[in-house]
């Protein structure tokens, strides 16, 4: 299956970049390429295979119910390109 | 005394002990071999004044009887993928502009406990993804080493300018960190030693997240011992990061036995992949040799999959780092580009403060995970990676360590492989296998090329077994007496 310009246009969408219309072409080449490339995987049976999403096979532990933190909006807030009353900023969302 | 930049961590904490010199000189040492050679430009953000002072905190615990540990007043650099109190945190990334962490990650806040120095914070490739530390929104790290005609070299990556930093000299050792290859292959191309421990021996809490199923710490240094050293210190469980294992360490200096004799030591068949230089076959086999000579049993095994591992990986890494690099939205920290609306906001600051090879990445992610092809793609790789995991587990029934080359070719050009990313994925043909398995591996320097640049040999163990690694290690590094230094 090869991705066309509008499928990559849509990748860069759900992936929120924007690509110049010019270097959809290309780029379409180069995931492309990487796609072609994996494909071989095909070629392992993997029929009853357990997917491995992590190498620890240690339960995730539980930490106490308890508040460990709060009250540092100032520090969350410290590298925040615009905050404005203990508030981040974003363009409009709602009309 | 002088050239106290070019001493090991051993050796600085004996002399340090003696007395022959202070934490300050040390420093001031390689402070000035940093100026030196700026032109590598290893580091992206240099800290002498934080250097300065803890480097007098250590001389002055050390005059009180109250020194912290063997890393007291040894200079290290910090990969700048670890968030460090106070001090720019850029992962190389034009979109983390200006970012100054208000936490300190567990590893180099181990590291701080234990006394040792921040030099700086090193280059890297944009979000460690990357072979020859050329993706850096900061410029590419040249390697210390020179090719022939005097061209400059790519120094691997992605923790290059670590690699770059331990092998010119500037500092004693640094911090990498191992998704796929970037501690080991660096150390390869710079004629250093790296270790990427055991997934979950290092703690991921404050590194910058590439993926976060791979993403490993570890040390590079000038000899194994110094890397035994250096991980003791990295090393421990740590609550904040699930995925770090709650296990006791063993005293890895300890493991340094010099003693191999019964050894079992695997070579894997599949590890002869097509076009590799002779000259890599060849080390390849004069290690053995070494491992023989010293002992060990060498054995044959089969690692059946190996070859799907590398395309396995470029599913599953750029899977994972498409979710953890959502987080840069313009909204937290960071580079923020104006835009219309949110979206727009998010997608101007996303194309611009991203890099090239980033976004091939953080798009084939978003694709694999996609509706409709998450089965074919990402549950296939992670079904690859059961059975990849399996391999190892099967050959360590009949071997204790396995030994491969750390990678299929010496240094090269700046330059090279750059429009291909293809061509630059295979750099980490032997070290991705490891990484999808979350076994300990580490790259010894054991000769030089042809063309007289160094050349690493790679040896994997058992998951929580880099005492053996270790030791393993330390014997081969013997046998290859590997002495030659850059030209710089």
């Amino acid at each position: 299956m090869s991705l066309d310009k509008a499928t990559v246009k849509n990748i860069a969408f759900l992936a929120r970049i924007r690509v110049p219309e010019e270097d959809l072409e290309p780029l379409a080449g180069e995931l492309n390429n990487i796609l072609d490339w994996v494909e071989q995987l095909g070629e392992v049976d993997t029929e009853g295979v357990e997917p491995m999403a992590s190498v620890s096979n240690v339960t995730l532990p539980l930490r106490e119910d308890a508040v460990t933190g709060g009250g540092q909006t100032e520090k969350v807030l410290a590298n925040a390109p615009e905050a404005e009353k203990g508030f981040y900023t974003v363009p409009k969302v709602v009309e | 005394m002088s050239d106290l930049n070019k001493l090991t961590i051993a050796q600085a904490r004996d002399g340090l002990t003696k007395g022959d010199f202070t934490s300050v000189e040390l420093t001031e040492a390689c402070l000035s071999s940093m100026s030196a050679k700026k032109e590598l430009n290893a580091f992206i953000t240099e800290t002498p004044e934080i250097a300065l002072e803890r480097a007098e905190a250590s001389d002055e615990r050390r005059a009180t009887g109250n020194t912290a540990s063997a890393m007291d007043g040894v200079p290290v650099a910090i990969k700048d993928l670890f968030c460090t109190e106070g001090v720019l945190t850029t992962a190389a990334s034009h979109i983390l502009d200006g970012y100054t962490p208000v936490y300190e990650s567990s590893v180099s806040d181990n590291l701080r406990n234990d006394g040792a120095v921040m030099l700086g914070k090193a280059n890297l490739d944009e979000f460690a993804m990357g072979s020859a530390n050329v993706t850096s929104f900061y410029g590419n790290v040249i390697n210390p080493w020179k090719a022939e005609d005097g061209k400059d070299l790519v120094p691997g990556g992605s923790s290059g300018g670590s690699a770059a930093a331990v092998s010119g000299d500037l500092c004693l050792a640094a911090t990498g960190t191992d998704t796929g290859g970037s501690i080991r292959q660096p150390a390869s191309f710079c004629g250093i030693v790296g270790l990427k421990p055991t997934y979950g021996r290092c703690s991921r809490w404050g590194i910058v997240a590439f993926a976060s199923s791979l993403d490993q710490a570890g040390p590079m240094t000038k000899t194994v011992r110094d890397a035994a050293i250096m991980l003791q210190s990295m090393a421990g469980h740590d609550p904040k990061d699930s995925t770090s294992a709650p296990v006791e360490l063993p005293d890895f200096e300890a493991a340094l036995t010099g003693e191999v004799k019964g050894l079992r030591v695997g070579i894997p068949k599949e590890y002869r992949v097509e076009g590799m230089p002779a000259e890599i076959e060849k080390l390849w086999r004069q290690g053995a040799e070494w491992l023989k000579d010293s002992g060990a049993e060498i054995v044959d095994i089969s690692l059946p999959h190996t070859k799907y591992a590398l395309p396995a990986y470029y599913i599953v890494a750029p899977a994972e780092a498409s979710a953890n690099l959502a987080r840069y939205d313009g909204v937290r920290y960071g580079l923020r580009v104006d835009g219309e609306s949110i979206d727009d906001m998010y997608m101007n600051t996303r194309g611009e403060g991203f890099g090239k090879e980033v976004q091939r990445r953080v798009m084939i992610g978003t694709y694999v995970l996609s509706a409709g092809y998450y089965d074919a793609y990402y549950r296939k790789a992670q079904q690859i990676r059961t059975l990849i995991a399996k391999d190892f587990t099967d050959a360590y029934d009949q071997v204790d360590v396995i030994l491969t080359p750390t990678a299929p070719s010496a240094a090269f050009p700046v330059g090279e492989n750059q429009d291909d990313p293809l061509a630059m994925y295979l750099n980490d043909v032997f070290t991705v296998p490891a990484s999808l398995a979350g076994i300990p591996g580490i790259s010894v320097p054991a000769g030089l090329s042809e063309n007289g640049l160094p050349l690493g040999l790679q040896l994997l163990g058992k998951s929580f077994d880099e005492e053996t690694v270790l030791r393993a290690a330390g014997v081969m590094e013997t046998a290859a007496a590997f002495s030659a230094k850059p030209g710089l």
